[in-house]
């Protein structure tokens, strides 16, 4: 994955930027050391490493505006993070760019009961916004397997999902407003406590917008009351096909679980060795559906998926009896990550999203694909929402492996967009599906995008590199052929 | 000369934008033109009427998602959901009776570009929260294609979010794609008659605050109780409403809980299945304000708890009666046409305390040429909006100034 070539003269000037910075951001909060850099050096996706120039830790919202005041006006680039756990190497660094980490914005700013809201710095964690407002019963609904390390900021750049998206929505769903600072030092707030932001939608484009367009400073999110029952029901399949067939009967049945996770063979063996949950391991496909809700209406929707599973040929069913045994059914899905990673050294872990109908194509697909490859395979998948998260099992230590692994999940991906999806789910696009992207979209679309940009970040300095696999000036972007023109059609109806 | 150009296919729209462009002249795009009259009036000699962009392009109910050509009737698509016992969650709300046309004729693509929402935003969110991808001709004269077909949409900016609420202004649609959800099986209103406007936002807070999942709370003081025209609810005794959606069982045992929920505000009662349709489409359609069409009608956006505090603030000072949807988030607002600067400084005044924005939905062209009908933005936010709008149209070809001046 080629960055862009870092810039000579901004490396020669490391110095004088770093005393710059320190003007700004007094004590600890520049750091400059390549071993206290180190832990900058790479997120989630950590095939990728660059050490930054400078990391800078501000702890204010006008010490980041000068800080990107100071950036836009001599030209260096900017990184921000949050807590590193993107997946496609949103937060990597860039050898002449700073890395703006937002850790230190970790307060619990205003917890609004009667509005249902929650306002927070952008550090603070996913799940540190439900903690806060558990013992009231409440929590915030989208819930990343990583929720707790992730930080909300990052929750936001890549509009994050987890398994309650289909009932409960993305964060963008749950975003009520933002402070935010652009490239230039401008401070704009958007949204606020009301339900709908005024003017241009500007809330739901920075939504999932992999740190580009502006960082954000303080988010209030929407809360909700914890439901009164959640129980799970775990369905065993005989093919993928009959699992596939399973969630598209009870969507059919007007059933909107409040989590629907399938995982095939590979994944329910490797769960299963490591957390012992029971899955049976007979079945090609197993299914989690969890209702959760009013006590009598999970009572009814459970007997109604239960009979759904059986006719469509469920060759196990087990309703959960308690709370001990619905977590017993998740450990494994939650632990799917960490056991495929026991029996594997390494593993990408992909994510795309396809019409869920379909998966049994996309499934056989990827088995031919493995044998090509020769490379193992294992899938998780929000089966709701058609969120495939293929994991591909490689070794970094073998030469030409990271090189096949990275093939495969590309043709995976590939074939994500041919049958009607597209390249991501909720990790973002960030460098590891950046030069994909032109195999969703033409250049006119994404030209269409990069303009949004324009009205944010001219010069992009933020987070340049990311998501587009072409870089183009903001004035070649800008520039229009305008041909004179007739009035079209003549023989259109006009009057 | 004004010209009146009405496209027959994407293709020929495309022309015509391009003509516009050459000719650096303004198009106001018209899908059935029910909300023409929303909006800051704007000069534009040429009218895009895209109504002829109609029709499905295809409906997955398993997959839950239905794409149509952008001027398709909303009604056509909603019958079809029907019958497959789906729906558009977002409820869109119909304002052609309000804005004095006909109900029952405004297009998808006019919904999605003005963001509608209905009482069960405070569930399911806006347009926008629904609205998946389309296909739309830009202010450079390019087709372009954004977002997908599947839930999980987003891949590079979501764009279609942008698009959503711009009201024509960035981009014509020529095709969108939304998501559909499972119509509920049944439907029940829970009322609490005769409680001000604070007791019953609160009242509505308890509601929304409970795990007995809201699908809607409104709340219509005594005044205009009988301009909702349901028969159950009489008049002259406000009506508190809190809407209970889903399978038959899970209404029943909701509907005890909020009876002993309430005990302590008044006594309970019940509208079944059809009046509760009815109650919730003249909420949503501002059925109270219908009548007497002299009068500006104001849309507010505030946080919930602020909603009776926002309109007994107006009221105290203008000639004005309110009613309140999404546990009071949003406040209709009904004042006399004679007010002074359409009452805009008085209503931005209350709502700027806590947070939120006023939208002037129907008023003469005179005084909303005048008045600032969208809220006015800090300067930071209305500097990018403007290169927002330079950006996706340049030439200012699309419906311009209809939001704010040179926009
Ligand atoms: C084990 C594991 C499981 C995961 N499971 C899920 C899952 O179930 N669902 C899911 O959606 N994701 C999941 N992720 C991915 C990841 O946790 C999310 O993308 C998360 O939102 C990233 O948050 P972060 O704070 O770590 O951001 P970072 O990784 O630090 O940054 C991510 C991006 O956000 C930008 N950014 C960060 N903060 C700001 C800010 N304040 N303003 C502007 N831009 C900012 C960065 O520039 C970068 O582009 C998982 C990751 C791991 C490692």
């Amino acid at each position: 994955m080629k960055m862009p070539t870092p810039d000579a003269s901004v490396l020669a000037r490391r110095v004088e930027i770093a005393n710059a910075l320190r003007a700004i951001v007094p004590g600890e909060g520049v750091i400059v050391e390549q071993d206290e850099m180190r832990v900058y050096e790479t997120d989630a996706l950590t095939a990728y490493r660059q050490l930054p120039m400078i990391v800078v830790l501000p702890k204010t919202t006008e010490q980041v505006s000068q800080v990107l005041k100071y950036c836009n006006e001599i030209g260096i680039k900017v990184v921000p993070r949050g807590a590193g756990t993107s997946l496609s190497g949103g937060a990597l660094p860039l050898a002449d760019g700073i890395i703006l980490g937002l850790g230190k914005f970790n307060k619990i700013m205003d917890i609004d009961y009667g509005n249902r809201t929650v306002t927070v710095q952008p550090g603070v964690t996913n799940l540190g916004i439900t903690n806060a407002v558990a013992h009231e019963g409440f929590y915030y609904a989208p819930d990343p397997s990583s929720q707790i390390a992730c930080t909300i900021g990052g929750n936001i750049a890549e509009n994050s999902g987890g398994v309650h998206c289909l009932k409960y929505g993305l964060t963008t769903n749950n975003v009520l407003g933002i402070e935010m600072v652009l490239m230039n030092g401008d401070v704009v707030r958007l949204g606020g406590k009301h339900l709908d932001s005024d003017g241009y939608d500007l809330l739901g484009i920075m939504t999932g917008s992999e740190g580009l367009l502006g960082v954000v400073t303080e988010v209030t999110v929407r809360i909700l009351k914890k439901p009164e029952t959640l129980r799970a029901v775990l369905i065993g399949f005989p093919s993928s096909e009959t699992g596939g067939d399973c969630v598209a009967a009870i969507i059919a049945a007007g059933i909107i679980p409040g989590g629907m996770e399938m995982m095939d063979k590979p994944a329910i063996h490797a769960a299963e060795e490591f957390v012992h949950a029971g899955y049976p391991l007979d079945v090609e496909a197993i299914l989690i559906v969890e209702l959760d809700g009013p006590e009598a209406e999970v009572d009814h929707l459970i007997g109604e998926v239960e009979t759904i599973a059986r006719k469509c040929g469920a060759v196990s069913i087990r309703v959960s009896s308690s709370e001990d045994e619905r977590m017993v059914f998740w450990a494994g899905r939650k632990a799917a990550f960490p056991a495929v990673g026991r029996i594997s050294p390494d593993y990408l872990c992909m994510d795309g999203t396809i019409p869920r109908k379909e998966l049994p194509l996309v499934l056989n697909r990827m088995a031919e694909m493995s044998e090509r490859h020769g490379l193992r395979v294992a899938n998780v998948f929000h089966a709701g929402d058609g969120n495939l998260h293929p994991l591909i099992l490689y070794d970094a230590n073998k030469p030409g492996e990271l090189q096949a692994a990275e093939d495969f999940g590309a043709d995976i991906l590939k074939l994500c967009v041919e049958v009607g999806g597209v390249l991501t789910g909720e990790h973002g696009v960030g460098v590891e599906k950046r030069d994909l992207m032109i195999h969703q979209f033409t250049e006119t679309d994404m030209n269409q995008q990069q303009r949004v940009k324009c009205a944010f970040d001219p010069d992009g300095l933020l987070n340049p590199g990311k998501v587009f696999p072409q870089l183009h000036r903001c004035a070649e972007l800008g520039r229009m052929h305008i041909h004179r023109g007739q009035l079209p059609f003549p023989d259109l109806p006009r009057f | 000369m004004t010209t009146h150009l009405k496209p027959a296919d994407a293709a020929q729209a495309l022309e015509a934008v391009r003509w516009a462009i050459s000719e650096e002249t303004p198009l106001e795009l018209v899908g059935h033109g029910t909300k023409r009259t929303l909006g800051r009036p704007f000069q534009a000699t040429h009218t895009l009427d895209v109504s002829d962009l109609s029709g499905l392009k295809f409906y997955e109910p398993a997959e839950l998602v239905l794409s149509a050509q952008a001027a398709t009737p909303l009604a056509e698509l909603e019958a079809l959901l029907d019958e497959n016992r789906q729906q558009f969650a977002f409820e869109p709300p119909d304002f052609g009776p309000l804005l004095g046309g006909e109900a029952g004729k405004q297009t998808i693509g006019g919904v999605v570009s003005c963001n509608l929402a209905g009482p069960r935003r405070v569930k399911a969110g806006a347009a926008r929260d629904h609205f998946l991808g389309c296909k739309a001709v830009s202010g450079r004269g390019e087709a372009f294609k954004a977002g997908g077909r599947v839930v999980k949409n987003v891949t590079g900016y979501d764009l279609p979010k942008l698009l959503a609420g711009s009201y024509g202004t960035l981009a014509l649609l020529t095709e969108v794609t939304l998501k559909v959800l499972p119509a509920p099986e049944n439907t029940r209103t829970v009322l609490i008659r005769g409680l001000d406007d604070a007791t019953a936002i609160r009242v509505m807070a308890l509601a929304l605050q409970s795990p007995y999942e809201v699908a809607a709370a409104a709340h219509i003081p005594a005044a205009l109780a009988g301009g909702v025209g349901v028969e159950e609810l009489g008049s002259g005794v406000a009506a508190t409403a809190i809407r209970l959606e889903g399978f038959g069982p899970s209404i029943e045992y909701r509907a005890g809980k909020f009876r002993d929920l309430f005990r302590g505000f008044g006594s309970v009662e019940f509208l079944e299945l059809e009046p509760s349709l009815a109650f919730w489409a003249a909420v949503r359609d501002v059925k109270p304000f219908v009548a007497n069409p002299e009068r500006l009608v104001w849309r507010l956006s505030v946080p919930p708890a602020d909603g009776a505090r926002v309109a007994a603030d107006i009221a105290s000072r203008l000639p004005a009666e309110a009613y309140f949807d999404w546990g009071g988030g949003l406040i209709w607002l009904a004042v006399d046409p004679t007010v002074e600067r359409a009452g805009q400084d008085v209503i931005r005044e209350a709502v700027g305390l806590g947070g939120g924005h006023a939208t002037l939905i129907r008023a003469p062209d005179t005084v909303r040429a005048s008045a600032d009908v969208f809220h006015p933005q800090a300067a930071t936010l209305a500097a990018l909006s403007a290169r927002v709008k330079e950006s996706q149209d340049p030439k200012r070809i699309f419906n311009p100034g209809r939001m704010y001046a040179g926009v």
